[in-house]
């Protein structure tokens, strides 16, 4: 159990995606600017990257028995695709609320770095079927949370007044390399809290 | 909406040399449109790594910028996306293998950002926006361009981490031993903070040659504004499918 606690606090905390790993930096500094948008996109790629780990994880084993492991990115990038145009017409279908406060999103999703990140790192790790599940939660669960921690800090940013050339952008960027060093603090803490 | 408007538009009327400069310079993919951002600051801790990203990115980009062109009039528009990223995945998993064959320490430092050229907002960016658009000539001409521009801006800010964070370029000692590195410029803040100053000091030099850019004579700081202001329309400013596909809010 604590192996499993360590890898779902590590992938929020340690190794956050945006912070850590700079993956998903797009919609992190596009979608970041409102408080709901920002939730919305957080849950929708916390909810595709667990599916496409449920789903990359077995195309893998199968990759690999038949000794195709170089054909990972195409595989992977063409399942990620598939599944989330699926889940886009399930969610229409069968569950048209949540479509509403999600489906905006996922069509963005197919080329966002973290899914197809996340889907590669718990194969690289060598992680069993359960803990990449894990770790894809993790993942999610720590986007979800710097985009929502990042969306407060921007609302102050925006009602600043930086130099001229600083406008946007790179003030922007400047709050998340804040941001980002407030993150660093955890490194160690997850180590110690679960002795791995 | 200023950066979308240039290429394409202006298109029959550019020269191949406007084609070549105009990545390079004027619509840098990374300082002016704001696109591949993730391996920008993930690969640029040092210079040699940055140079490797770059080189590998750049022959993405040319390579399935000419398949791509090569092979507009035959796939249909509305399958157009998935055509695309399996080109452009063909020619990842090339690199991919070459590095890993020839360069194995390369491939251990760019590790999993070396597959993740496929999701580069630049390289679908191109694809669709102009390649899909264009003779595989033109479209190689692009690519070469936007992927020099890639490289360019990628060396430029790895050169500056590796020497604050650790008095190095290309691995040589360069800054006096007294000099005490600043560790914070190869920690993943000082990756954001230098972009930033990067993308700011882009403006102020765009601002005192105040040189209108190709295809529109807006002063760039509205430009650099309106690029923000795009990105938060259409949530990934990278997405050529989010603008067309989200009408809504987002």
């Amino acid at each position: 159990m604590a192996e499993y606690a360590a890898i779902l606090f590590s992938m929020i905390l340690v190794n956050n995606f945006v912070l850590v790993k700079f993956l998903g930096i797009c919609p992190f500094l596009g979608v970041s600017k409102r408080l709901d948008s920002a939730a919305g996109m957080g849950a929708a790629v916390t909810l595709v990257m667990v599916l496409a780990t449920m789903v990359a994880w077995p195309t893998q084993q199968v990759l690999n028995a038949w000794g195709l492991e170089y054909l990972q990115t195409i595989a992977f990038i063409i399942v990620i695709a598939t599944l989330v145009q699926l889940l886009e017409m399930v969610l229409k279908r069968f569950l048209p609320p949540l479509y509403d406060s999600l489906g905006v999103y996922l069509p963005l999703i197919t080329t966002n770095c973290a899914v197809l990140g996340v889907a590669i790192l718990s194969i690289d790790e060598g992680y069993s079927y359960l803990e990449a599940l894990v770790a894809a939660l993790g993942a999610g669960l720590g986007f979800l949370l710097a985009m929502v921690l990042f969306s407060g800090v921007r609302r102050r940013v925006e009602e600043a007044e930086p130099p001229q050339v600083f406008r946007g952008m790179p003030i922007t960027l400047v709050a998340a390399a804040i941001v980002a060093l407030s993150f660093m603090g955890f490194s160690g803490v997850v180590d110690h809290l679960f002795g791995v | 909406m200023a950066k979308r408007s240039s290429s394409p538009v202006a298109a029959p009327a550019m020269r191949k040399r406007d084609t070549f400069s105009a990545g390079l310079l004027v619509e840098n993919p990374v300082l002016r449109q704001m696109l591949g951002l993730c391996p920008m600051l993930a690969v640029s801790t040092a210079v040699l790594n940055g140079v490797g990203m770059g080189i590998a990115t750049t022959f993405v980009l040319t390579c399935s910028g000419i398949a791509v062109s090569l092979l507009r009039n035959v796939i249909p528009s509305s399958v157009r996306i998935p055509a695309f990223i399996t080109i452009i995945a063909s020619f990842v998993t090339l690199v991919m293998m070459a590095v890993e064959a020839y360069l194995p320490a390369l491939d251990e430092a760019l590790g999993i950002y070396l597959p993740l050229i496929v999701v580069n907002c630049i390289v679908l960016g191109r694809a669709e926006v102009f390649a899909s658009k264009h003779s595989p000539g033109q479209a190689a001409i692009d690519g070469l361009g936007m992927g020099l521009g890639f490289t360019g801006a990628l060396v430029v800010m790895s050169a500056i981490r590796e020497l604050l964070g650790a008095g190095t370029l290309l691995g040589v000692q360069v800054l006096p031993d007294f000099v005490e590195p600043m560790l914070v410029m190869v920690t993943p803040a000082g990756g954001f903070a230098v972009l930033g100053f990067l993308i700011a000091l882009s403006v102020w030099f765009e601002q005192r040659s105040a040189r209108p850019a190709i295809g529109d004579a807006s002063p760039a700081d509205f430009k650099a504004e309106s690029a923000l202001e795009d990105a938060s329309e259409s949530p990934c400013a990278s997405c050529p499918m989010g603008c067309q596909n989200t009408g809504k809010e987002a």
